[in-house]
Formats: structure tokens, sequence, C-alpha cells
């Protein structure tokens, strides 16, 4: 369809603590184009669709093939990254905001710190000795790399926080991703000798106990995460932590 | 020397992080400054795997072994002890991220699994799934945090590097940097700091480099007094997807498990991929390759591509493509081998390869050339500026083997990190004894080129145009093959493009993540680092490695077995050349027609 347009509606905001305004842009339709080149052709050609002169939109992306987490915002009512939306999949006119759920910096640009720290909160990490040379890791089943592989690919995009109806103002939930972490570490034969304060640190406010089983994180994950499997997991383990902490206190 | 040093680091992938660890170690302080958020760093797009001649295939394969494959795939054009060095330390640098926790496949006895890799005949290539650089830099990233919760890492993220501070003895007192959420522009003292600033991708528009992939570091610190070397040598990747914001790598692993590079007999032959039965097709690397077969070295499959699609014109109907086919592999095999690569290919192009052949061609990908640094230290000439990863210009010679790049990133960055530490013990003034007026005046400098782009209302020349033609003239002149006249023409555009660049139009004047001044920033910095790039190919009349001139079909060690070093003085790029340390592997000829 040579020389066929779509239009593309954006949330713009250009400070924090500025007015929000929608703004139109009719883009000109080319094969295999995705939100990104939607974005680019925007920044080469700012004027929106009534032709005022605009700004180009401000947005976080990095990789373009769905592994740096970058590109996360919401294409038509829905989480996902930018870069895999194809604009050929999408109903028109498409719709971009920024994610709601974290604190917003320009545009689609929003800041997603709170995952990294709660990924310091919870200690995902394996604690090594040191840098120097202590032989190999500890052996592994390929049954059990099978079962951590999927769950190390997670890319922190915050999508399945983003969907989470108990990620909100009034709660310090961490969401899926950092328990579906914290599954990961605890199952590695060494990050399994710290396995309980990873769990303490999941059972306070903000903790497990805040998911209320909406299932919707999983959904949403482009990885295909199976996070509300991570969330039973680790749910387990720290109802058989807290029972032996309690028994502990008591003996 | 009485007070604590403090070392910097630019850049937090997998070589950044590596030597933040490395210094955070050794108990000195870390300030740790990236774009994006170093998990988000460019090196999650390394796919296949990472190198190290553990030998747990029965093979008989070496740490000498792996030292020969990757001089030689070098063409020699790689000082030969540190190569000799990272090869020794790969074993244990398996061991370290295994105990760090990385999800690397495993064989039945839960021992690490190993693939093959271009330009080797050895199974030495580990593995976790076809995401390995991801899993790595994830590992890194965990201890890094670790080491962030006990305060000796502060990291800035959200944060470009534009230059280095200089006292007036030019030795390195720091950096200055600009936030990108408050464009605020601010010094930072230190006594050391390690550029892992990565490659140069951007610089060919579309690249298989993530979007921070721009080479402004390497350029801004190039136009500071440092040498820059071989930059001539740009690794092409025969196999990627097309697409119109980049060019998505599908790495060699889907070669090194038995995938197929082939394209119809009959030239424009419509049928369908699967119609086309075996007899009807041109496996053209298995034929003029028997040894190596799909599994030769980058450079030497994407010229096959180029000849195949370009002069016998045999490529896929209507597209400059080749098959990259996969489909006789089991299922099961690709999904617990490749499914990353395979999963990109099927949501970014709608097609499932395990089906459908893939249509691949080749599309700039990595960055042999870089920063000089010595063959010791990682240290570049500027004193107190270290260089590692991608961003470096050692251990890959004029064309990198697939699966060292990660090695050398690791291996860089574990060198640069105690490296910087050393330097900074041993200084006798520190960076807290220079001048403040030296951090004022470069904060001041870097101030008003910012202040002069926000407040040019004239402009008329979109920025994102600019990067277009760059892109198009450099991959079309300066990646596959390479003539003098168009070099020459290159340099031309380059020159025009600059001219343009003087008059650009800002479009978003802001004080606020503003995205377009600090791109525009960077593009300054990519054209004076294509020229650099341009230049070295157009003196260099030979073909080596990835650089291929047909009018200097040979590799010609009597003139051109050296090291290319550019350096900036007042707006003129000079070269000048410095041997290769060849002292531990005589240069053979280099071809893969035959075992070695």
């Amino acid at each position: 369809m040579a020389g066929s347009t779509f239009i593309v509606k954006i949330k713009r905001q250009q400070r924090p603590d500025e007015n929000v305004r929608w703004e139109e842009f009719e883009l000109r339709h080319r094969p295999h184009l995705n939100i990104i080149t939607c974005l680019r052709d925007i920044a080469e050609k700012p004027f929106t669709r009534d032709g005022r002169e605009s700004t180009p939109v401000s947005y976080e992306a990095n990789c373009l093939e769905e592994v740096c987490g970058a590109c996360a915002m919401v294409i038509n009512g829905r989480p996902r990254q930018a870069c895999s939306a194809l604009v050929d999949e999408l109903e028109k006119p498409i719709r971009l905001e920024p994610l709601t759920k974290f604190p917003l910096v320009r545009d689609l640009h929003v800041d997603r710190t709170k995952m990294f720290n709660d990924l310091k909160k919870t200690h995902c990490w394996i604690p090594i000795d040191g840098t120097h040379d202590l032989g190999p890791g500890p052996r592994m089943a390929p049954e059990k790399q099978e079962v951590g592989y999927p769950l190390s690919r997670c890319i922190t995009c915050g999508n399945c926080l983003e969907i989470c109806p108990k990620v909100n103002q009034h709660t310090e939930f961490v969401g899926a991703a950092i328990i579906s972490q914290v599954r990961l570490f605890n199952m590695h034969p060494t990050g399994a000798m710290h396995a309980s304060e990873r769990l303490e640190a999941l059972m306070g406010p903000g903790g497990i106990e805040d998911c209320d089983n909406a299932q919707n994180c999983v959904k949403v994950c482009p990885k295909g995460i199976p996070l509300t499997e991570s969330i039973a997991a680790v749910n387990g383990q720290v109802l058989l932590h807290a029972v032996k902490s309690w028994f502990r206190g008591s003996s | 020397m009485s007070k604590q040093p403090k070392v910097i680091v630019v850049g937090g992938g997998l070589a950044g992080l590596m030597a933040t660890i490395k210094v955070a170690e050794a108990g000195v302080p870390v300030e740790l400054f990236s774009i994006v958020p170093v998990k988000r760093s460019h090196s999650v797009c390394a796919q296949g795997g990472i190198n190290a001649a553990k030998n747990l295939k029965g093979e008989g394969d070496s740490c000498w072994q792996h030292f020969d494959d990757t001089i030689y795939g070098g063409d020699f054009l790689a000082n030969q002890p540190l190569v000799r060095g990272m090869c020794e330390a790969a074993p244990g640098v398996i061991d370290l991220l295994d105990r760090m926790g990385v999800m690397f496949n495993r064989t039945p006895e839960g021992l690490l699994d190993f693939r093959r890799f271009g330009g080797t005949l050895y199974h030495r290539t580990a593995f976790a799934g076809a995401t390995t650089g991801q899993q790595l830099l994830y590992a890194l990233d965990e201890q890094v945090r670790r080491f962030e919760s006990e305060n000796k890492v502060t990291k800035f993220e959200g944060w470009t590097f534009l230059s280095a501070v200089l006292d007036d003895g030019e030795v390195s007192r720091g950096i200055c940097a600009m936030n990108l959420k408050t464009m605020e522009i601010k010094t930072f003292p230190a006594d050391a700091a390690i550029f892992c600033t990565g490659g140069v991708g951007a610089i060919f528009g579309h690249s298989t480099n993530s979007v921070v992939c721009t080479g402004s570091a390497q350029s801004a610190l190039f136009q500071q007094g440092a040498y820059y070397a071989n930059g001539e040598f740009i690794q092409v990747h025969p196999t990627a997807i097309p697409g119109e914001d980049k060019c998505r790598l599908m790495s060699e692993s889907a070669r090194g498990e038995g995938g197929r590079v082939w394209v119809p007999k009959q030239v424009g032959d419509k049928r369908h991929a699967r119609d086309i039965p075996e007899r009807e097709r041109f496996y053209f690397l298995e034929e003029w390759y028997p040894k190596y077969g799909n599994l030769v070295p980058r450079d030497v499959a994407t010229r096959a591509i180029h000849k195949v699609v370009f002069e016998m014109k045999m490529g896929l109907p209507g597209e400059p493509a080749v098959y990259l086919d996969v489909t006789h592999i089991p299922r099961e095999t690709l999904d617990r081998k490749l499914e990353g690569i395979l999963e990109i290919y099927e949501k970014f192009l709608g097609v499932d390869p395990r089906v459908e052949p893939m249509k691949v061609f080749p599309a700039m990908h990595y960055t042999m050339g870089g920063l000089w640094v010595d063959n010791q230290n990682q240290a570049t000439n500027i004193p107190g500026i270290y260089a590692a990863g991608e961003c470096d210009y050692q251990y890959h010679g004029a064309n990198r083997l697939g699966a060292n790049s990660l090695v050398s990133c690791i291996y860089g960055g574990s060198l640069a990190g105690p490296a910087a530490v050393k330097y900074s013990r041993n200084l006798e003034q520190g960076a807290d004894s220079a001048p403040p007026a030296v951090f004022e005046r470069e904060r001041v400098r870097q101030q008003d080129i910012t202040d002069a782009l926000l407040n040019a209302h004239q402009g008329t020349e979109n920025p994102l145009t600019i990067w277009r033609e760059l892109g198009d003239v450099m991959t079309e002149n300066v990646t596959v093959i390479r003539y003098n006249a168009a070099l020459q023409k290159t340099l031309t555009k380059i020159d025009e493009l600059s001219d343009r660049f003087k008059r650009i139009n800002m479009q978003d004047r802001t004080q606020w993540a503003n995205q377009t001044l600090n791109f525009v920033r960077e593009l300054g910095n990519m054209l004076i680092l294509a020229r650099c790039i341009t230049m070295g190919a157009l003196a260099r009349n030979e073909t080596r490695g990835a650089h291929y001139k047909p009018e200097f079909p040979n590799r010609d060690d009597a003139n051109w077995l050296k090291t290319t070093k550019a350096s900036y003085k007042c707006g003129t790029i000079t070269l000048e050349y410095e041997p290769v340390d060849t002292s531990l592997i005589p240069p053979r000829e280099r071809k893969y027609t035959a075992a070695k």
C-alpha cells in the first residue's frame, strides 16, 4: 500500500508538573514498521497532524530487540515493548501512553528506579567470596537449569507491575518480577544458602502477601516468564520459613 | 598520597561492570556512569556464547589453540601477548561466571555444555540459551548491586559523559558529564577513569548495535588527545535481519548448532523455500569452505554472501538476502539452545523459523578498532585514562572471532580495574589536589557548547536526517567492500555533513529530559569518528581480515603489518603507525578452504 498513512496519538507531558496533552501525528506506512520507527519519523518531522510544530517525543529505548527492557510503554491500552510492537498488527489509530505506575520523566519516559532498588532490598545476587580463582561453580542438573534459565531472562521492563492492581500509590508491593527473581536466586545451590535473607525481605509490607492473585502479570510478560508459578513457589518458601522461624523461636 | 583514591568507570556493560567489581574489591570507591540503567546496556544483545578452551568434550582443545585461532582469525593484526593472556584466563572467567550463578546450559552430568562457533574446529563456546550476553551482564550487574548496597559503588545512571577533565600537564583529573533529566553539566574528580563505552554502530546508521552505541565518548577523548587505533576494522556480521530501525542479529550459534546457509541454484526461483529440493539448493559456504563450512569467520562468510547476492546475482528473489536454515534441526533442540534468537525472528517478522528458513543479510556488527591502549594495562596515552571492552582496539586484530567479545570485555575490565587502582594509589598528587579552576574551565567549556546549541534559532538542518545520510554513506562505502575512490567520496560527504551540522535545527530547546540535545552532541562526535575510520580505511592499501579492498586483494605484511594510530589536533586528523607484537606466532597465510 504505497502512499498510505496511519495515525498515532501520543500522550505528551513536558514535565511531571505540567499539563497533559494529546497530540496526533500522521505517518507514512511502510512494511515492518514498529513503534520505534514511528517515534523516529516524528523526530525527523515533528509536526502534528494539523500542522503545528511540536518537539521530538521523549522515550527510553536501547537494544530494539526486546532484551534490554528499556522501551516499555502503554500501547493501545496494554503495557508492552515499543520495539516489538509492529504497526501492522496494531489497531489504528495507535495510542501511546507512558507506564502509569512509575514516576513520569517526560512524555513516554518514566523512572523505574524502584525495581532496581527492590532487587537490592531482596538481595537478588549470588554472594561469592571474591573474583579470585576458586574453581568451577556447583554442578547443576540440566532439568534445574531449564527451570532457572527462563526466570533469568527477566528484562525488568515493569509491564507486570503496570498491569498489577496491587501496585499503586497506597502499597509498596514489589511486584511479580522481583518475586520471580527471588525464586531464581533461591534455587541456585549457592544462592539457596542465603534464601532466608530474601524470604525475610518479602515478609514485611510490600512483600509477597500483597499479591492478590489477579494473575494479570503473566499475561503481559514479553519473555513468557511463568510469574504466577514463581509467586506460588516463593509463597510456599515464605510460609515454610515462617513456620521454621516460629519453631526456632519457641524452642 | 594520603587521601583515599577514587576511580570513575564510564559505561556499565560487561567490561565496565567487571572493572567496577575489581576496583570495589580492592577497597577503592567507584562512581559508575551510564546513559542507561546498567542492566539495559548493549551487552544484553550478545547471543551465542563465550569462548574458553575448557576442553570438556575430549577434543584436545587448549588455551594455545584458542590463542592461535584468535590470532589467525584476526589476520595477525592483534598484539599477541595480551591475546594469549586472555585465552589463558578464559577458563577461569567461565568458572567465575558459573559461580556468580549464570544459567549456562548443562550436560547430563551437570557440567557446562559447549557449542561450536565460527573460526574454530573445537566445541569451545559456553552458552546460556541464545541470550548469553544478557545472562552474563545480569550476573555482573547483580554483583555490582551487592557492592552498591554496601556503599562501595555509587551509580550515576542517566548521565552522559561529555569530556575528560585534563589539567595543564594533560593528566586526567576526572570527567565532565551531563544529567539527561535535568540537563545539568557537572564535573566529577577522580584519580583514574576507565572507559567501557562499547562500539560505534550508530555511525553506520543501521547496525546490530543498540541505540547508545554511538562512539561519542571515544570520539570526545580522541578530540582531547587520546589515540584511536585501527578504526578501519569494522566487523560486518553475515547473518542479520534487515530492519527500518536496526538490523537484528541472528547469532552464529544458529550455524554452530547446525544451521545452513543457502540460496536456490536457479536464479529467480520463486518457489517456496520448503518446495525447493535439496539438490536444487546451493550451500555455497559448505561448497567453498569444506573444512569449516558454515562456520567460517564472519568476514569470510560476509564476503561470500555479498558475492552470491551482488556478483553472482543469486540472492533471493526481490530482496538482497540468503536463507539461514534451521528447519532440519529437531524442535526440542532449537527451543533448548536457540529459543532467544528464534523468538526475535518470529516476533519481528511474524514467521516461525522452526518451519520456514530465515532470510538474512550482513549488517555492521562490531568495532575491532578503538581507543589505543598499551600492551599491559588497558592504559590510553592520557595519564589516568583507561579503556576496556569493545571501545578499546586490542584482542581481535583485523577480525573478531564469534564468542570472543564477551571474554575480551571481561578480561579487559579485569585488567583495567586493578591497573587504575594501582595508578591512583601511586599518584603523588591526586585529583583532590588539582586546582578547582581546572574543573571549572572544563565545565564552562561544555556548558558553552550546550548553550550555543540551545540558543541557535536559525538552524534548518534536521539532526536525524544528517545521521541517516551519514549512516547510508558509511554503510555503502566503508563496510564490506572498500574502493579508494568511494572512500574519498565518503570523506567529501562527511565534510558536507559536518558543514550542515553547524546549521542544525535543535527542534527542542527545553532544559528538561531533552533527548534531542544529547543526540545532537553525540552526532557531532560521530561525524569526527566517522572521518577517522574512513581515513584509516583509505590509507590502508591491502586486504586484511574485515578490511577488503578489491584493488589490493592481498595481505601485505611488508607494508601493512602495523597498527593504525590516529590523533586529532585542532580539527586535523593525522595517521601514524606502530609495529604489531607478533613475538609468539609468526604470521602465516590465512585461508579457510582447508584446516589450519
